[in-house]
């Protein structure tokens, strides 16, 4: 079945937009604040929420099929191990 | 053959398929970008400082700025989308055309800070990088590179969508059919996916 029907609205993209544009001068923010080694987190956690908006709502992820969205999350899967397990190796070096 | 019921125009087109095959592609576009990624985390885990020093270098202006712009055109991209749903030809073109101007603006941004750093000595193999520390030579050969990659998906982007633009404009991109103009901003949503990752990596390293 064609999962097309689903529109969104002007309203809810404006407000993404407007998430998007917050959590970004929130980033901008944190950064003039030392946390240590806690600002790469910081700044990583909040780019992952901005990039959650704009799969979910501005690529439509939030109502498409299992197919894309098991494909997807194999996908982040695969770059989650790709990139810890490289630092697992370089830790024991 | 699979057997669900397609009614209309999608009996003709694959419109999910078309969907699938792009989102395929960008998946390997994120494990090229996320390769790159990994070697930025491992030379700032082993290189920290020298990378905070390199990352002082860079323009949080223009990088804060080139953020804002990519945000908004994803936004006019996924509004042409809706506009298109809705029938609304004049808003989908304005908006497709909003996401170019938009485009063209990073990649002039991109020029200045280019042009600014080679000015000052900072590109690749250049003297200043190679004398220095080599923390410092990795961070902006890791920028060069990955900002390089990226400037030439936004063209690619920018491209695909100005196609996109113009089978709206002739009638052919309809509320019934487009994956054409769906795809394009697909491309375009993962153009500002990879930047809002690099901002904070490049621009914001304390």
């Amino acid at each position: 079945m064609e999962k097309n029907d689903h529109i969104f609205g002007y309203r809810t993209l404006f407000a993404v937009l407007l998430a998007l544009l917050t959590l970004t001068g929130l980033t901008v923010g944190a950064s003039f604040i030392d946390m240590g080694k806690l600002n790469v987190w910081v700044a990583l956690g909040i780019a992952s929420v901005k990039a959650s908006l704009v799969l979910m709502i501005f690529m439509h992820l939030k109502f498409e099929g299992r197919a894309l969205i098991l494909s997807f999350l194999s996908t982040v899967f695969f770059l989650a191990i790709m990139i810890s397990f490289t630092f697992w190796d370089i830790a024991f070096r | 053959m699979s057997s669900h019921i397609k009614t209309g125009e999608s009996m003709k087109t694959d419109e999910a398929g078309k969907k699938m095959g792009m989102w395929l592609f960008l998946y390997t576009e994120i494990i090229l970008f996320g390769g790159l990624f990994v070697l930025y985390a491992v030379y700032f885990s082993k290189y920290t400082n020298d990378f905070i020093e390199g990352g002082k270098e860079l323009n949080r202006v223009f990088g804060v700025v080139n953020t804002v712009i990519l945000l908004i055109s994803s936004f006019a991209v996924a509004a042409s989308i809706t506009a298109v749903q809705k029938g609304q030809r004049k808003i989908a073109l304005w908006s497709i055309g909003g996401s170019l101007g938009c485009g063209a603006i990073f990649l002039v941004n991109k020029y200045f800070e280019w042009g600014h750093k080679i000015a000052i000595g900072i590109y690749p193999n250049s003297e200043k990088l190679l004398d220095g520390p080599d923390g410092q030579n990795l961070f902006f050969g890791l920028y060069y590179v990955i900002t390089g990659l990226h400037g030439i998906h936004i063209i690619i982007g920018m491209t695909f969508l100005a196609v996109a633009f113009g089978f709206v404009l002739a009638g052919k991109v309809t509320a019934h059919r487009f994956a054409l103009l769906e795809n394009a901003g697909l491309y375009w949503h993962l153009v500002d996916l990879i930047w809002i990752f690099v901002f904070p990596l490049f621009y914001l390293v304390i």
